[in-house]
């Protein structure tokens, strides 16, 4: 089939960018999405045009690296799918598709369709972990985990940090991820002691990242490529809700910083 | 070159807490005047980077991807092995050090394999610990399954994600300890070269791949981190960014890279579907537990499987390895299936295939009990094929999927160099010529957590360490070593791109030295990729500049890497004339066409010092000893 | 900080405040009090049916208790000047969350309603306004305005078809407002649950369907003459 790719060009963070047309001949229906593309970038180099950056790497859906926008849809038409594992078949003959980066505040462009998504790992830094410090571990089974608990936990636990959410959040907001990793780490017993620290701290963060604020429309939940769903953000609310209430001096003198 | 390997003496339950307790100690108000560098965020990196931070020095981390969360060990689907025996059923840590020891085919070092059977139990702990949800039992304890052959239940996982979880549960101890402070992480930063002051590695030279800014630091250790080699084949399960371009720049700085030829090929991975193709997509070994495997006994034989009948089917594992069936070990699963395709037999369109049939699971379990074993990677099958594997069966092709090669380290998991640590998959490792399903993470997490951190201290402890900054000679030259190359690459302007060159040494090296090899092969393969470097470095096409992000410039770095290191491994390959493990020899095989070792001869871990560019590599030989497991021929009929 | 850290209860609401999550809760809680404002409201409406006796004497009760009556204004008004305060340091936060916006952008899951609530709410605020000066001050109402006389002001109001039109249009976007609105509260609030969370969003947008039919039968009435025929 034959397409034609309006892709977002931009040589740097301070250039101003612009959308460029390029035609894709001859493309196998067999083929990822990124596989066109990497075609595409050969016939450009052998051209002696700059090639189109984009991120990728384990290239099966679960790194988190790959994602830009198809047609104004994170990740592109299918639900549930990283752009990697999106593959041609999807389309049809002369289909007219606008790739176009992250866009947020917080993931400013780097280059073309690669965004810097650094807000992401400070949110994390925040609070998203348990401090258990190397050997200091009890038995693996000496806490019980009830089935269903690590279950829930598992479901927000596969995030993949790709910020699909963000881009497809009218606010660019990050709630759907800071909510998948304290929903995560709220259901399991050993994620207790910190948990209300926990939730302040990220939610802080994210706002000191200038990610805006979620208006429970659900855009994040139907682009997100590992279905995490909506009801990790309410988990947050509550636990934030919770944690402001219970808040002591010494945690908002640590906080405050 | 003396290669010691440090292997306390005494029995081997012993022989780690002997080591340990000879370790030297680092003052604890002493830790903070230490600085690390660790080069890879995967699972070892990132553990090793955290627990280091914990104990008070100071670190250094490096990755290339955008996050230290993005390296590949996320990958990994199926899950890690310990000896917990909680299943009562007869496993124990001796049980998986010999298991371990014959599934490597006798061709790794029995210490370090018992001493990562030990450490296993402790890996879980702490993994449950950082919040890792593996599956759990109704009531409430952890679940294990039964992976890649094994007579035991002792894998623990997380859905098909383990990787994954196991990844960010190291991931967020690193960011807790990039919170405070006492871990630097320099994402998108790619280690380009090494600097050796007085015999010691003291720091690394950098890129930074947004601005192109070439950077040193300097330290008082350094940690390698940076995974395997597979996507030397172009075509691998590895991610696309997976290179050896920190291990190889060691190597040609005086590390000894041992058992080049040591590849892993996965049985199970999603058949090559176009010249196009980036890479491939493993299929969760797991699936073999209830899918069966099979080919038409007909030549050529076009029709579609449903219309082939059970009589007309080959199930070549269960047939000619009863009591293991379909689970055989990786590598002689591959080499069947490749065996199966030689003579034509092969399903799809290219061929190259075998069936991976659910239909009599599906019938024994229902659709719904399928789903919830395997239901994501049917999902993920289906998104990348197009078919639906509830209907029609898998179709499998084996492809590469782990090195068990890499950089020659002692018992304390120091390289050649004093000074140079490798951990993970990026060191020769403890897997021998074959790795065991659900034995890479085991390992990544035990040098990061539970080796590491005691060997380096006893490195540092010991070692007398003048002070060095950034302006020292040495960093000079690296750096101007450095950026030679990228002039080099920028001005060739040749009329081939990067990846043309890199598809031409993969398929060189499938064929040549890939899931069988022989001589004349192997010479072959030598002569083609000489070729093929002498005409990348005249006629590779790389645009731009170096100073901007530039990804073809760092794809043609790490490829002009891979055309010396794949010459190695064919070297390597060639140098053992006997079959073990992966590594299959056509000369050496049994009437049946297994595997067939030569352990007079070839009983050794081969080392290999660089020599110079153009120079012949020089072999040093690591004899094994197997005092504990006596080596046999591995049978799985 | 640390002028206030002497006071934790000070500092405590400031945090709580400083965040977006802080201020959606905010904007929940004042959104129940409006809510409920207009179940009471809607209520009180009804009683037009009735006749204009009953209506009027429902105004003249009303006003009959006038510390209740300035008590429910000012907490009405405390409320909308919460909802709007809040909603507006959001929209704030919005637009620089993503200062470049896209050049093709595609909504696939959200509903019309929940991405319009910035223009709902600042239309239905400007029909509020009017809507006292209509019916509760006179400055806008119609000519015939007679403080307290609810059953005539109404019908003489809602005779002039462009007021009738203007509330009915007010109503319909109240109607998508409450419609998202309801259940966002019990997100924002942190109440979800996989069972529940689908029953809630159905029950809200029942209530906001209902609600809306009950205040557009209103000036419908007016003007088929079904209500105040007798004037």
């Amino acid at each position: 089939m034959n397409l034609t790719l309006h892709i977002w060009r931009q040589k740097n963070a301070s250039d101003p960018g612009r959308m460029v047309r390029y035609e894709a001949k001859n493309v196998n229906a067999d083929m990822s999405f990124l596989e066109m593309l990497d075609v595409l970038n050969e016939e450009l180099t052998l051209k002696g045009e700059d090639p189109v950056a984009f991120d990728s790497d384990c290239r099966e859906g679960i790194c988190g690296m790959c994602g830009f926008m198809i047609n104004g849809v994170a990740h592109g038409p299918q639900r549930g799918t990283t752009v990697c594992q999106l593959h041609m078949r999807r389309f049809k003959e002369g289909d007219q598709l606008h790739l176009e980066p992250w866009r947020a505040r917080a993931f400013p462009v780097i280059k073309d369709l690669v965004v810097d998504r650094s807000a992401f790992d400070r949110i994390i830094q925040a609070g998203g972990f348990i401090s258990v410090s190397t050997g200091s571990a009890p038995d693996g089974n000496a806490i019980l985990v009830p089935k269903p608990a690590a279950d829930l936990a598992m479901d927000a636990a596969a995030c993949i940090g790709c910020g699909a959410c963000v881009a497809a959040c009218p606010n660019a907001a990050a709630a759907l991820f800071t909510g998948a990793k304290i929903t995560h780490l709220a259901k399991l017993p050993q994620g207790q002691p910190e948990r209300y620290q926990r939730v302040l701290g990220m939610v802080a963060q994210a706002r000191q990242d200038l990610f805006g604020s979620c208006t429970n429309i659900g855009e994040c939940e139907a682009v997100c490529p590992k279905a995490i769903p909506l009801d990790v953000i309410a988990g947050m609310n509550r636990d934030f809700i919770k944690a402001s209430w219970e808040r002591r001096e010494e945690v908002i003198e640590k906080g405050a910083g | 070159m003396q290669l010691d390997s440090r292997i306390p003496s005494g029995p081997i339950e012993k022989a780690w807490d002997k080591a340990r307790f000879e370790m030297k100690l680092v003052n604890p108000a002493n830790k903070r005047k230490y600085s690390v560098i660790v080069v890879g965020s995967g699972l070892a990196g990132a553990s090793a980077s955290a627990s280091l931070a914990e104990l008070g020095y100071n670190v250094k981390c490096f990755c290339f991807q955008d996050s230290p969360r993005r390296a590949h060990s996320i990958a990994a689907q199926g899950g890690i092995n310990a000896a917990k025996n909680y299943q009562n059923d007869g496993d124990s840590i001796y049980r998986l050090f010999y298991d371990t020891v014959k599934g490597g085919d006798f061709r790794a070092r029995e210490a370090n394999v018992y001493r990562l059977a030990q450490i296993s139990v402790n890996i879980i702990d702490q993994c449950v610990a950082q919040g890792v949800p593996f599956a759990r039992e109704y009531g409430g304890t952890l679940a294990n399954r039964s992976f890649g052959g094994a007579q035991v239940s002792r894998t623990f996982y997380a859905r098909g994600q383990t990787g994954q979880q196991l990844l960010l549960g190291a991931y967020q101890a690193l960011e807790r300890q990039v919170a405070s402070g006492k871990v630097k992480m320099l994402a998108r930063t790619e280690m380009l070269g090494l600097a050796v002051i007085d015999g010691r590695a003291r720091g690394i030279v950098t890129r930074d791949l947004i601005t192109g800014k070439v950077e040193s630091h300097v330290a008082d250790a350094v940690v390698l981190a940076s995974g395997g080699y597979g996507n030397v084949y172009y075509l691998s399960t590895n991610a696309k960014g997976s290179n050896c371009t920190a291990i190889w720049r060691a190597h040609k700085r005086g590390a000894a890279f041992a058992n080049p030829c040591f590849t892993q090929i996965h049985p199970t991975c999603i058949p090559v579907s176009g010249e196009y193709q980036s890479k491939l997509t493993l299929m969760s070994e797991s699936l073999r537990n209830d899918g069966r495997i099979w080919v038409p006994k007909k030549k050529g034989d076009k029709r579609t499987p449903e219309q082939i009948p059970d009589a007309e089917r080959d199930y070549y594992l269960e047939r000619r390895y009863p009591s293991f069936g379909n689970l055989v070990p990786r590598d002689v699963a591959s080499r069947n299936a490749k065996a199966v395709c030689d003579e034509g037999r092969g399903v799809g369109e290219t061929g190259l295939g075998v069936y991976l049939d659910f239909s009599d699971a599906i019938q024994r379990l229902g659709a719904d009990g399928i789903r919830e074993r395997y239901g994501n990677l049917f999902e993920m099958y289906e998104r990348i094929t197009g078919e639906d594997p509830y209907r029609v069966p898998m179709r499998i092709f084996p492809a590469i999927h782990y090195t068990m090669g890499g950089l020659w380290v002692d018992y304390h998991l120091m390289s050649t160099i004093p000074g140079l640590f490798v951990i993970g998959e990026a060191n020769f490792s403890d897997h021998g010529a074959n790795r065991l399903g659900a034995s890479a993470l085991m390992q990544g997490l035990a040098d990061g957590y539970f080796i590491l951190p005691y060997t380096l201290g006893n490195y540092l402890a010991g070692a007398k360490l003048e002070k060095v900054d950034t302006a020292h000679a040495e960093f000079r030259s690296v750096e101007n070593e450095v950026n030679a190359m990228t002039r080099r690459l920028l001005s060739i302007r040749g009329k081939r791109t990067v990846s043309s060159f890199h598809r031409e040494l993969g398929k060189t090296l499938w064929e040549d030295c890939g899931m069988s090899r022989n001589r004349a092969s192997l010479e072959g393969a030598i002569r083609k990729i000489r070729v093929l470097r002498e005409e990348f470095w005249g006629n590779a096409d790389v645009l731009g500049g170096g100073e901007e992000l530039n990804q073809a410039l760092e794809h043609a770095g790490r490829v002009a890497d891979f055309l010396e290191l794949g010459e190695l491994l064919a070297i390597d390959a060639l140098q053992r004339d006997e079959s073990c493990g992966g590594h299959f020899r056509e000369e050496h095989q049994t009437p049946d066409g297994e595997a067939l070792r030569d352990d007079e001869r070839f009983c050794y871990a081969a080392a290999w010092e660089y020599a110079g560019a153009g120079g012949q590599p020089v072999l040093n030989k690591e004899p094994l000893k197997f005092e504990y497991v006596p080596p046999t021929q591995r049978s799985y009929k | 900080m640390s002028s206030v850290a002497a006071d934790s209860h000070v500092h405590r609401a400031f945090h709580f405040y400083q965040e977006s999550l802080g201020k959606k809760v905010v904007m929940a809680a004042t959104g129940v009090v409006l809510f409920g404002y207009l179940v009471a409201h809607l209520l009180g409406n009804m009683q037009v049916y009735l006749g204009a006796e009953q209506m009027d004497n429902y105004a003249a009760f009303l006003h009959s208790m006038p510390a209740l009556l300035w008590g429910v204004r000012a907490l009405l008004l405390i409320s909308i000047v919460g909802h709007i305060v809040s909603s507006i340091q959001l929209a704030r936060l919005k637009s620089a969350a993503r200062p470049v916006s896209y050049v093709k952008k595609e909504a696939i899951a959200s509903s019309y309603a929940s991405r319009t609530m910035m223009w709902s709410g600042p239309i239905i605020a400007f029909f509020v306004i009017f809507h006292i000066l209509d019916l509760t001050t006179g400055a806008a109402g119609a000519a015939q305005f007679q403080d307290l006389r609810a059953y005539e002001n109404l019908v003489y109001s809602f005779r002039r078809v462009p007021v009738a039109a203007f509330y009915i249009v007010a109503m319909v976007l109240l109607c998508m407002h409450l419609y998202h609105g309801l259940w966002s509260m019990f997100q924002s609030m942190g109440v979800s649950h996989p069972r529940y969370t689908p029953i809630i969003k159905r029950a809200a947008a029942w209530v906001a369907i209902l609600m809306a039919v009950g205040f557009i039968s209103i000036p419908i009435s007016v003007l088929t003459g079904l209500v105040g025929a007798n004037l």
